[in-house]
């Protein structure tokens, strides 16, 4: 692997969500997720149409379910609380298999579950459909701060060679007789921590030399390329007031 | 890929304060943006860059604590020690923007309280303890690595409070919220010792080889004495 560009939660496919300008699936995926959060958690078959939303979405970038479903394990702690939170809820009480649950409780913990899964699975989907590259360069069309896009740009672009970096350092230690275990392994962890920050910070410094030398001044060239296409806005924009119109929907019939 | 979300996700707090939370982290930003710029001016981007892959990186490091049980570095007293709040700040909250947007950690709706909690109420806590410390502690690598272990279980635990504050003012169910707080508070003071000790080898290990990267002692520096030199 050449530039080492991707990231781990990427797909490389060729789909029409991958072809979507990043800016436009961002805005998608926040607006659907800001639907999503405001839905009041009793309406239960608002929930079930946003989950049937996504699914059209992900077969059109040939995301495979499982692969889906075993990234989604990542909110596990919070599913957790929701598990946890009957039982701790406070108000009203019902009994259910001789157990004492709060249906406060119980709203929660659909609340938790319903809402933290839809917008994981949201953000796995842009995740898997967009590089790196493209995400800032979305952000960076859409008017996010140059200092952040800029210090996110090194920060992705470096991030496989610090890697690197700590992964030779501990194959140097393991060659040289050490052998990890529990506590003892601190020091030399947290030693290799300060030369990894010490590479870094030099590294940086070395940059910014490199980058002055060649013309810079505090601020990168733009990338010439065009906005997306008002057809992309409109493709995208399906899943959010798709989203709107189930919620609104809900809260008519409701 | 078994790494799993601690940071707070979609519904957790309910959406008027999530969006005042992230006008305030907006605020805050900015103002950690402009005083970056004031200790780094133009070379802002490529050291806030390197130093946010260097916090990514060493998140990244995973080691046993016990058998099944692995734990990483946080990262954020850390980096407030060695480049100063402003610049921690910015870095911590890049790698949490970063993880909400690539690897679907933390809700996009949540960012504003992750990022309050995380990069500027844990980064501040933990820079005005380094700040007070150091005045009375010694200025050489043991008074600085107990400077960084101390700044560390605090700043782990007032992170964790950020939270406690922000589900009293949106939480989705009524909770106790002292017992939310201690349990929180509880499982957070043994993060930071662990956090602390890493913190504090580590911070140790560079000044002693450059004494002259550590934001935190920059302020101690005695200025070379220049010495007449006889004609």
């Amino acid at each position: 692997m050449g530039a080492g560009h991707a990231h781990p939660l990427h797909l490389d496919r060729l789909s029409p969500v991958h072809r979507l300008a990043a800016e436009v699936k961002i805005v998608a995926v926040l607006l659907f997720t800001i639907v999503v959060v405001l839905t009041p958690p009793t309406e239960f078959a608002a929930f079930g149409g946003y989950a049937l939303l996504l699914v059209p979405v992900g077969i059109a970038a040939r995301v495979p379910l499982l692969w889906l479903l075993k990234r989604a394990t990542i909110e596990l702690p919070f599913v957790l609380l929701a598990v946890a939170l009957p039982f701790l809820g406070h108000g009203t009480r019902i009994e259910w298999l001789g157990l004492s649950l709060s249906v406060d409780g119980l709203h929660g913990a659909w609340n938790i579950f319903a809402k933290g899964t839809l917008g994981v699975l949201a953000s796995l989907l842009l995740a898997a459909t967009t590089t790196m590259r493209d995400l800032i360069l979305g952000l960076d069309r859409l008017r996010v701060p140059t200092v952040f896009t800029q210090i996110a740009t090194f920060m992705l672009r470096y991030i496989d060679v610090l890697a690197g970096d700590a992964r030779r350092m501990r194959i140097a230690r393991l060659s040289r007789g050490y052998d990890p275990r529990f506590l003892w392994q601190v020091k030399a962890f947290a030693v290799g921590v300060g030369s990894l920050f010490l590479r870094s910070y030099e590294r940086g410094e070395r940059v910014y030399l490199a980058m002055v030398s060649r013309g810079y001044t505090g601020r990168l060239p733009r990338s010439a390329e065009g906005r997306a296409p008002a057809r992309q806005w409109a493709v995208s924009a399906m899943l959010p007031v798709a989203s709107a119109g189930i919620a609104v929907a809900a809260a008519v019939l409701a | 890929m078994d790494a799993q979300a601690m940071h707070i996700a979609n519904g957790i707090v309910d959406g008027p304060v999530s969006a005042i939370f992230v006008v305030f982290a907006v605020g805050v930003l900015a103002v950690c943006v402009s005083r970056a710029r004031a200790d780094l001016d133009d070379r802002l981007a490529p050291m806030a860059g390197l130093v946010a892959a260097f916090i990514f990186a060493v998140q990244m490091l995973n080691f046993q604590v016990l058998p099944g049980v692995s734990g990483h570095l946080l990262g954020g007293t850390l980096a407030v020690i060695l480049v100063g709040p402003w610049v921690g700040a910015l870095c911590v909250s890049t790698v949490l923007i970063v993880q909400c947007l690539l690897f679907a950690d933390g809700g996009l709706t949540a960012i504003g309280l992750n990022i309050t909690n995380m990069a500027l109420l844990g980064t501040a806590a933990g820079y005005l303890l380094v700040a007070g410390l150091l005045r009375v502690l010694p200025k050489n690598p043991g008074g600085l690595g107990a400077t960084a272990f101390i700044a560390s279980v605090v700043s782990v635990v007032v992170a964790s409070q950020g939270f406690v504050l922000e589900y009293a003012l949106g939480g989705t169910t009524a909770l106790s919220l002292p017992w939310v707080s201690g349990t929180l508070a509880g499982t957070h003071a043994l993060i930071g010792i662990g956090e602390g000790v890493i913190a504090a080898t580590t911070v140790m290990t560079v000044a002693r080889v450059r004494p002259d990267l550590v934001y935190a002692l920059r302020r101690f520096r005695k200025p070379v004495a220049l010495e007449e030199v006889p004609a």
